[in-house]
């Protein structure tokens, strides 16, 4: 009787702790070897045969194609630099330079990587569409409503990923030191 | 008391086994992967250009709207394969994925240095079997060893501004994929 009692114990709880660390994992995310600037978080070895178990699983999960190491690299936003998380209902500013790279675009997913439905059907930019100051630097604004300049619509949605994708660019690729570009920075202005 | 505390243990230790082994069957498990997703559009070894992502379907999440997509559902076992894609006014890229969706190899059009983007892709057994002399005069030729006999080709042309789309389309619809029967 105590014999069955504590091998039922035993499969719960291993049931409990495998298959919930299992779910944690893949839902949220792990990150190993990401590569942090600022609010932007990429995974370099996503895009080539050194991708980890983890994230071959969330692939195999969420049915995407990683941007390949020799392609480009894909940096994911949730929140601003302040850590608020995204939400549709505010106005956020992304502002500043990006690092060398040939050509870059800047795009809004729901947190399910879907494009984000809005009436001027606006779901990206390119580093050719972009609108600029005199110095190079740009600023992008985020927002549920119609702004002048590059305005990026969010759609109202609750939570969205803003990827900031570099093509043909030297960032991530050299391992070991992970020079630092300068990523455009994200603040959080008005929420309506 | 000690008695439960150990039977709880080998629960941890069991959870942890468990857990690793669920993450490492997943690939194998998911049937929803990208090759899955893709096999019911892609007719084998054939360039197919795909939809533009929409904001109402979109075959594979995180899919860049700036490009044109187009993919080669790859199967090596009747011999290589040879593909040819034209290179677009700004940027194209080419990438191979395994049937588990790893990024095995990627190059662009820079890189490749030419007009059109050639390459042959091969497993490493036919790499081998390949002739000698082909394989000196071929020096040229940019060979990929392909680490599964399935996987993709994923063709990407950018257009830097969405009124150049049509054009990038066309440009990327000449791309060609074509199996090189393995007795010549």
């Amino acid at each position: 009787m105590r014999l069955l009692l504590g091998s039922l114990i035993t499969f719960l709880v291993a049931a409990a702790v495998g298959l919930g660390a299992t779910w944690l994992t893949l839902t949220r995310g792990v990150a190993f070897g990401s590569l942090n600037i600022g609010a932007w978080t990429a995974w370099p070895k996503r895009g080539s045969v050194d991708i980890d178990p983890y994230a071959r699983a969330n692939i195999a999960r969420t049915g995407e194609l990683p941007t390949g190491l020799g392609d480009g690299i894909a940096f994911y936003a949730r929140s601003d630099d302040a850590r608020h998380g995204f939400d549709g209902r505010c106005t956020f500013i992304v502002s500043g330079m990006t690092p060398a790279a040939r050509y870059w675009t800047i795009t809004l997913y729901d947190p399910e990587g879907k494009l984000v439905a809005n009436a001027i059907d606006r779901h990206s930019f390119t580093s050719d569409e972009i609108v600029r100051d005199g110095d190079g630097s740009f600023a992008i604004t985020v927002a549920p409503l119609a702004r002048p300049g590059n305005w990026l619509p969010t759609g109202g949605v609750d939570k969205f990923v803003l990827v900031l994708r570099l093509y043909d660019t030297p960032i991530g690729v050299s391992t070991g030191t992970t020079k630092e570009g300068p990523m455009p920075a994200i603040t959080r202005k008005t929420c309506s | 008391m000690i008695r439960a505390m150990l039977w709880i243990l080998s629960g941890l230790l069991l959870g942890g086994i468990v857990h690793l082994s669920t993450v490492l069957a997943m690939p194998q498990a998911a049937k929803q992967d990208a090759y899955s997703r893709l096999t019911p559009l892609t007719p084998v070894n054939t360039v197919v250009p795909l939809p533009a992502p929409t904001a109402d379907s979109s075959i594979m999440p995180f899919m860049d709207p700036a490009f044109a997509i187009a993919v080669c559902r790859y199967d090596l076992s009747d011999g290589s394969i040879k593909l040819t894609a034209p290179v677009s006014q700004a940027y194209t890229s080419v990438t191979f994925y395994t049937r588990k969706s790893v990024a095995y190899y990627a190059i662009n059009d820079r890189a490749a240095g030419r007009r059109t983007i050639e390459l042959d892709l091969m497993t490493p057994e036919q790499h081998a079997n390949m002739p000698e002399e082909e394989d000196v005069t071929a020096a040229d030729r940019l060979i990929i060893d392909s680490p599964s006999t399935v996987g993709l080709i994923v063709l990407r042309a950018l257009a830097p501004e969405p009124g150049l789309m049509p054009q990038v389309r066309r440009t990327l619809a000449a791309a060609k994929c074509e199996l090189q029967p393995a007795d010549q």
